[in-house]
């Protein structure tokens, strides 16, 4: 059942953010800078745009998707919560010992994670895979690989992108969640990262950039990626890590640092339009 | 036993792959640039659009390997062993053992006997980094029909499996009726007076220490541990029991491989005296195969030394 209004959206992706943060919260560890930043593009995919069904998570002609930068799990659990592939409740559990929700993601206990992840740089590779296997045997799914701007540091990002290109995967959408800053600082400060759109694009990918936090463009972006025949899409998304919640937006801080109480009573608050 | 004719496993692996590919439709291959030196090159002409050449770029032919394998694929990836075990590490422990991935990663060009290409390219501590992979069966096969077997038979295993092949053309040991098992050794001979542990392509060295041990009054057994992991507990510590000296062989570092294995098993059961030959925690050099196989004490000679000893 997919959902079309934006406000309807837009309703979910600030449920999803109070998930996050609950789960941040409930396990005093985890990342919420870039799990906020890529909330809106996880809704989008998870309520808009892919093809799945959640009695059903091991279809095999679902859409797939990949969250390559694995430590913004609190996202797509929080998503896939929502979803419906487990009980919202199960947030609470996150990072805990007997809990269903690991602290990166875990295909084999998760319902709706479709790759376990966690060591940067690997996710395209594993989402070419799924790509080629959906090509070879005419299954016709979509794969969906959610990439840092920071992670894109990894070599391995680019012997993928390479590969993506040369079998002409449009059946593959990536996604870079562009918020501009990783551990130690910016990107262009710690890498020297600068025009991510046209190193992709060189590499032989069509390029769209768009605003990671607006709903009706992430929409449309999605769906030109559907219409680009024989080769694969790069969404570069611009972000803001942590957004949502004022103290934790564009502050590399709160990369992997969880609120304590007075801090999760202001970001609930805020999420929930109480304070301005 | 007749040893005379000689086939690289890695050949043997070639040829059991199309034959493989022809029964299960699911056999993907992979590669990364070697396809004629891990002769994966021959699935390729018969099966084109089941092979992916993925370039020089191990990591990711081992991640979209593990992406075929999410889908029901039984991929098969190949490069050598000093890039799948040691390059793409990571990607093999994250990416393939933790979820559990069904890929099969076909290592060749293992141990000292890769030869003239020097140390850069022979990798000696490859049992070791697998063995401690968790959800990772390590098979070590010595021989053409052996490999031809495993290839075959770690298709119908779920999970992730390393397999570790020889450039070096090493003799034919069994008859092509033989039946092995996945964790089930072989045991060669009845002599009381040693055990000689072999994997790979020492086994044939042991055996040819054995006959010349032989002639010279002492009786021995080799024992061909295929697979690493899970090892066979119960022959290593019946053999044990049964022979008065014990000793492993390997073309590998002694610091993590088979004598490690088998060590554990003893000092874990029924702590006895193992001599391990192997390479002494050393890098290897450029040489012809039998050469440096005879300077690192791994060869038959070796064995016999040893057994005197």
């Amino acid at each position: 059942m997919k959902i079309v209004s934006v406000q309807a959206l837009e309703n979910i992706a600030k449920d999803v953010r109070k998930g996050i943060i609950e789960q941040v919260y409930s396990a005093q560890s985890g990342h919420p800078g870039g799990s906020l930043s890529c909330a809106d593009i996880l809704t989008v995919l998870y309520f808009n745009q892919m093809n799945i069904n959640p009695n059903d998570p091991y279809a095999k002609s679902r859409d797939r998707l990949v969250l390559s930068k694995g430590h913004c799990s609190p996202a797509l659990y929080a998503v896939l919560a929502k979803k419906g592939y487990f009980e919202e409740k199960k947030l609470r559990e996150f990072r805990k010992l007997g809990g269903l929700l690991q602290g990166h993601p875990d295909m084999k206990a998760i319902p709706g994670v479709d790759m376990s992840s966690g060591s940067l740089g690997q996710g395209l590779s594993i989402a070419n895979g799924m790509a080629l296997n959906s090509k070879m045997d005419k299954l016709g799914y979509r794969v969906y690989c959610v990439l840092g701007d920071g992670e894109i540091e990894e070599g391995q990002i680019w012997e993928a992108a390479m590969t993506a290109c040369k079998y002409k995967l449009d059946n593959l959408c990536v996604i870079i969640d562009n918020n501009n800053l990783q551990i130690d600082g910016t990107i262009k400060d710690v890498k020297g990262m600068e025009d991510i759109e046209g190193k992709f694009e060189k590499f032989g990918f069509n390029v769209i950039i768009v605003n990671g936090h607006n709903i009706s463009s992430l929409i449309e972006a999605f769906n030109k990626a559907r219409q680009v025949k024989g080769k694969p899409t790069a969404i570069v998304a611009i972000t803001t890590k942590g957004k949502g919640v004022s103290f934790m937006e564009d502050n590399a801080e709160w990369h992997g640092k969880a609120p304590n109480d007075e801090q999760y009573k202001i970001a609930m608050d805020e999420l929930d339009d109480k304070k301005e | 036993m007749n040893l005379d004719k000689r086939i690289a496993t890695r050949q043997s692996y070639g040829e059991a792959l199309v034959e493989l590919g022809k029964v299960n439709k699911d056999v993907v291959v992979l590669d990364a640039d070697l396809s004629t030196a891990t002769k994966t090159n021959m699935f390729a002409k018969e099966f084109p659009n089941r092979f992916f050449d993925m370039g020089i770029a191990e990591q990711d032919m081992i991640g979209t390997a593990a992406g075929f394998a999410t889908c029901g694929k039984i991929p098969y990836a190949s490069t050598f062993a000093v890039f799948a075990a040691g390059r793409a590490y990571d990607q093999v422990r994250n990416g393939v053992a933790y979820p559990n991935l069904n890929v099969k990663i076909c290592a060749t060009h293992a141990g000292v006997t890769v030869g003239e290409d020097g140390a850069t390219h022979q990798m000696l501590e490859d049992i070791g980094m697998m063995r401690g992979v968790p959800n990772m069966t390590v098979i070590s096969p010595s021989d053409d029909i052996q490999t031809k077997w495993v290839i075959k038979e770690i298709s119908k295993i779920d999970g992730p499996v390393y397999v570790r092949l020889s450039r070096y053309a090493t003799p034919v040991i069994y008859d092509k009726n033989e039946k092995f098992e996945i964790g089930k050794a072989v045991q060669i001979g009845k002599g009381r007076d040693c055990t000689i542990f072999a994997t790979g392509d020492t086994v044939a060295e042991a055996l040819i220490a054995k006959d010349l041990l032989e002639k010279k009054g002492k009786f021995v057994r080799v024992v061909d541990i295929h697979t690493i992991k899970p090892i066979d507990v119960d022959t290593i510590l019946r053999c044990a029991k049964e022979t008065d000296k014990l000793i492993s062989v390997e073309d590998h570092n002694v610091i993590g491989g088979l004598g490690t294995a088998i060590a554990d098993v003893l000092a874990e059961h029924n702590p006895k005296r193992l001599v391990k030959l192997g390479i002494n925690d050393s890098f290897g050099k450029s040489g012809k195969a039998s050469e440096l196989m005879h300077y690192f004490k791994i060869d038959s000679r070796a064995i016999v030394d040893s057994v005197l000893k």
